[in-house]
C-alpha cells in the first residue's frame, strides 16, 4: 500500500475509536512534553551559564603568575617546567610584552592590597583590588548602584556590598532577607573615604626625603634593590556599590572595595609579594604577582596560554573550569533526558496497550482484509501507520505542552525573580533541533511500540479470523 | 447422495486443479481431517456448487483454492500456479488479483462507506486514486448501487450489502469468483437477486465460480455442476442444466 493511503487509512482508523486513540495519544504527548521541559531546562541552564561565565570576563581571560611564587609550587606545570630561580619575573616590560602577543586584547596587573579606609572618622581594614576600565562590562556591575569609574585615573570607588554594610554599620543578620542595594547606595554614594596605604618607594629616589618605614632589608649591599615604605593618605570618592562579589570566581582574597586600575598604579601601594622580590628586583618598574591576560575570544585561550607558557611563567584560565562544567551539564541533560523519557516510555506501553486492543477488536476487519488481498506488510504497515500518527500528533501537541510548560515557569520564576528585586533571567530555552529532535523521538518511540503489534496483526490468520461472527 | 462420481472430461485449461488435497487440524488429541483426499478439477469459466452439510469439509475447500490457508497435503493448483509452493506474499498477491470473494457474512468493513469498502482492494493493489474512484463507481453502477455509495454498511439492507460485496470481488477483475453461502443470510428473493448477478458474471465476464451452498434447489438452479463433499472427502460429482442457462458459455459442459 502506498503512503498516502496507509496515512489515510491509519487516521480513519483512529478516528473510529477516538476517545481511546485520544487519550493514548495524550499519554505520549505527556512524555513528549515532559522530555522537552526537562531538556529545555537543562540547556536553558546550560546557556544561562555559559553566559554568565562569558559576561564574567573570566572566560576570556588568563592569570599569569611567576613560577617563583612560592605557593604553586607543587603545580604540575611546575614540575616540567624550569626551576623557580630560572624562572622570569612578572614586570612591566614582561606584561608590556604579553600585552602585544597576538589576540591579546589587555593585559593588566592584579593589583590587590590590604589597608585601611576611613569613612566618617572610623577606620576600616579590607582588601582593596584594582579593576580595568573593560570590566565595566561584567556582570556584577549590571545591578551595581551608582555608576562605574568616570575615567581610570579618576580617585573613586566602588564598593562591594558587604562593606557598605560594614560603612553603615549593619551586620547582615542570618536568616532574614538581605538588605537591598539600593537602600545602601542612597546614603553612601558621592561620600567620601580616605585610604591610608603603605607607598613602596625605590630607595635612590626616596632616600633623601621621608624615610620613617625604611624597610629592613635582609642585605644592605643590594642597594638597587632597597626601597623605602612611605606611609600615605588618598581620598576617594564612593561612585558605586555593588551587589556581587565581581571576583567571587577568581579564589579566595576576595576584594570588597575597588579601585579604577591606572589609579592604583601610579599609588605603587606596597603588595604583599614585593617583599618576596626584593632579593632579585634590582629594577625601578613594578613586580606583579599575577597578570590578567585577556584575550580576543575564548578560542584563542589555549594558544595564547601556551605562549606565555614558554616564556617561563604559570597559567591558568577559567576553560578548564569550563570544560568540567560543560561535562557537568552534559550529565544533567542526561539525567533530565532519562527523566523525561521515563514518561514517554509510560506512554509507548500505552500505545502497545491501544494497538493490541485494536487488534482483538478489528481481527475480523484484518481478516477480511488479507481475504481480499492485503499482504502481510500491507497489514503490518497499516498498524504501524497508526502508531507513527499517534507519535507525530502526539509528539506535535507534547512539544507545544513542553514548551508553555517552559513559557509558564519561566514567567513564574522571573515573576518570583522580580519579587526578590533579581534581573530576570531566560533560563528556559526549547532549541528548534530539540523540537525536531523530540517529534522524531516521539515517532520512532511509537513505531517501536508499534512493533509487536503490528506483527502479531500481520500474523493474524484470516480462516481463524473470520470464522466466527 | 448422489453416486456419479466419474470425472466428466473437460474443455480447455482447468482453472482449478486440486490433487489429493488434505488439510488436517489437530484440536488437543484429535485430529480433525477437514479436507482429506480431495481431487478435483475445474474448468475455467465453469460454476460449479459445493454441497454439503456443515462439518463436510466445503468451507475448508474453499478456503485453500482462495489461497488463505495451506494444505497438510497434496496439492492446489489454480491457472498453472501451484499455492502450495506460493510464499505468504505471492499468495496474498494471488488472492488480489485472482480471486474474488464473497460471504455469508457480506464482510464489508463497518468504518468505511460503499464506495471505500469497493476500492479496498484497488489500494492493495496500489491503483492510482483517480482510476480507483472511477472502477469503485463503474463496479458499484454494475450492481445498482451508485446512489448509495456514501452510505455506511450498517445503512443498507442486506441484499444491498451482498451487492456491495460483489462489486467489491470483481473490482481487480480477477478470474475467480469463490462465494461462501451468499445468499444465506438474504431472504429467498434478495438471494435469487444476488443469485442472478453471480450468473451474470460468470457469464458475460468469463468468471469461474465456485459456490459452497447447502442448498440443492439453489446449486441446481443455476451450477453447471454439483460437487458433494461428506467428511472432507469428496463424495459426488454431477453435472447439472441449470435452467435458463445459455448453453454458448465458455467452458460449459453439457
Amino acid at each position: 500500500m502506498k503512503l498516502p493511503d496507509l496515512t489515510e487509512l491509519a487516521v480513519r482508523n483512529l478516528r473510529e475509536s477516538l476517545l481511546r486513540n485520544s487519550l493514548t495519544t495524550v499519554g505520549i504527548s505527556v512524555g513528549v512534553a515532559s522530555l522537552v521541559a526537562m531538556l529545555s531546562l537543562g540547556i536553558g541552564l546550560q546557556q544561562l551559564a555559559s553566559r554568565r561565565l562569558m559576561k564574567s570576563g573570566l572566560f576570556d581571560t588568563v592569570v599569569v603568575t611567576s613560577r617563583r611564587d612560592l605557593r604553586n609550587f607543587n603545580r604540575e606545570e611546575e614540575r616540567s617546567g624550569p626551576a623557580p630561580g630560572e624562572s622570569r619575573i612578572l614586570d612591566e616590560p614582561t606584561r608590556q610584552e604579553i600585552e602585544h602577543l597576538p589576540y591579546v586584547l589587555e593585559a593588566y596587573p592584579d593589583i590587590r592590597f590590604i589597608t585601611e579606609l576611613r569613612y566618617e572618622d572610623k577606620p576600616h581594614l579590607t582588601t582593596i583590588a584594582a579593576l580595568p576600565a573593560s570590566a565595566k562590562s561584567n556582570d556584577a556591575f549590571e545591578t551595581m548602584q551608582g555608576h562605574f569609574f568616570s575615567s581610570d585615573m579618576a580617585p573613586e570607588a566602588i564598593l562591594q556590598k558587604a562593606f557598605a554594610e560594614e560603612l553603615l554599620g549593619k551586620t547582615p543578620k542570618p536568616g532574614l532577607d538581605e538588605t537591598n542595594v539600593k537602600e545602601l547606595a542612597a546614603p553612601l554614594v558621592g561620600k567620601e573615604l580616605t585610604m591610608r596605604y603603605a607607598q613602596r618607594q625605590s630607595a635612590a629616589s626616596t632616600a633623601p626625603s621621608a624615610n620613617d618605614k625604611n624597610t629592613a632589608s635582609p642585605d644592605e649591599s643590594l642597594d638597587s634593590a632597597a626601597y623605602s615604605v612611605v606611609s600615605r593618605e588618598q581620598k576617594l570618592r564612593i561612585v558605586g556599590v555593588a551587589d556581587l562579589d565581581p571576583e567571587s570566581m577568581r579564589g579566595p582574597t576576595r576584594a570588597r572595595v575597588f579601585l579604577p586600575l591606572r589609579l592604583a598604579e601610579t599609588l605603587h601601594v606596597m603588595q604583599p609579594t614585593d617583599l618576596r622580590e626584593i632579593s632579585r628586583a634590582a629594577t625601578d618598574q613594578p613586580v606583579y604577582s599575577s597578570v590578567s591576560v585577556r584575550v580576543k575570544n575564548p578560542a584563542q585561550i589555549r594558544t595564547i596560554e601556551d605562549t606565555i607558557k614558554k616564556m617561563g611563567f604559570n597559567t591558568f584560565s577559567i576553560l578548564d573550569a569550563t570544560r568540567s562544567l560543560q561535562q557537568f551539564f552534559a550529565v544533567l541533560d542526561l539525567f533530565l533526558g532519562i527523566f523525561g523519557s521515563l514518561a514517554l516510555a509510560v506512554a509507548s506501553i500505552g500505545i502497545v496497550n491501544t494497538l493490541v486492543m485494536a487488534i482483538l477488536e478489528r481481527r475480523r476487519e484484518i481478516g477480511i482484509m488479507k481475504a481480499i488481498g492485503a499482504s502481510d506488510g500491507d497489514v503490518k504497515k497499516l498498524f504501524f501507520a497508526e502508531a507513527g500518527a499517534m507519535g507525530i500528533l502526539g509528539g506535535l501537541v507534547g512539544v507545544a505542552l513542553g514548551w508553555t510548560i517552559g513559557q509558564v515557569i519561566n514567567l513564574g520564576t522571573n515573576i518570583y525573580l522580580k519579587r526578590q528585586s533579581l534581573p530576570a533571567e531566560h533560563f528556559w530555552s526549547v532549541p528548534w533541533w530539540l523540537v525536531g529532535a523530540a517529534i522524531l523521538f516521539a515517532f520512532i518511540v511509537s513505531l517501536a511500540a508499534g512493533l509487536y503489534p503490528a506483527g502479531r496483526a500481520a500474523r493474524l490468520d484470516p480462516v481463524q479470523a473470520l470464522r466466527y461472527e | 447422495m448422489p453416486n456419479d462420481t466419474d470425472k466428466p472430461a473437460l474443455n480447455g485449461t482447468p482453472a482449478i486443479h486440486a490433487e489429493q488435497l488434505s488439510r488436517h487440524y489437530r484440536m488437543g488429541e484429535t485430529l480433525i481431517r477437514a479436507v482429506d483426499g480431495v481431487t478435483l478439477t475445474v474448468g475455467d469459466g465453469e460454476f460449479v456448487a459445493l454441497l454439503g452439510s456443515s462439518g463436510s469439509g466445503k468451507s475448508s475447500v474453499l478456503n485453500l483454492i482462495a489461497g488463505l490457508d495451506r494444505p497438510t497435503s497434496g496439492s492446489v493448483v489454480v491457472h498453472d500456479r501451484d499455492l502450495a509452493q506460493l510464499s505468504r506474499e505471492e499468495l496474498s498477491r494471488y488472492r488480489l488479483h485472482t480471486v474474488g470473494m464473497v460471504f455469508q457474512s457480506f464482510n464489508l468493513i463497518a468504518s468505511m462507506t460503499l464506495a471505500e469498502n469497493v476500492e479496498l482492494p484497488m489500494r492493495f493493489a496500489e491503483v492510482h486514486r483517480g482510476k480507483r474512484d472511477h472502477l469503485a463507481r463503474e463496479a458499484l453502477a454494475r450492481v445498482g448501487l451508485l446512489a448509495r455509495m456514501n452510505h455506511r454498511p450498517s445503512e443498507l439492507s442486506g441484499g444491498e450489502q451482498q451487492r456491495a460485496a460483489l462489486a467489491r470481488a470483481l473490482i481487480n477483475r480477477p478470474q475467480l469468483l469463490l462465494a461462501d453461502e451468499p445468499t444465506g443470510n438474504l431472504d429467498s428473493h434478495t438471494g435469487t437477486e444476488i443469485m442472478n448477478m453471480v450468473r451474470e458474471f460468470n457469464q458475460q465476464l468469463g468468471m469461474t465460480v465456485v459456490m459452497i451452498t447447502h442448498e440443492r434447489a439453489l446449486a441446481e438452479r443455476y451450477a453447471q455442476r454439483l460437487i458433494f463433499l461428506a467428511d472432507g472427502k469428496l463424495v459426488g460429482d454431477e453435472s447439472n442444466s441449470p435452467a435458463n442457462v445459455n448453453v454458448s458459455v465458455r467452458g460449459m459442459r453439457v
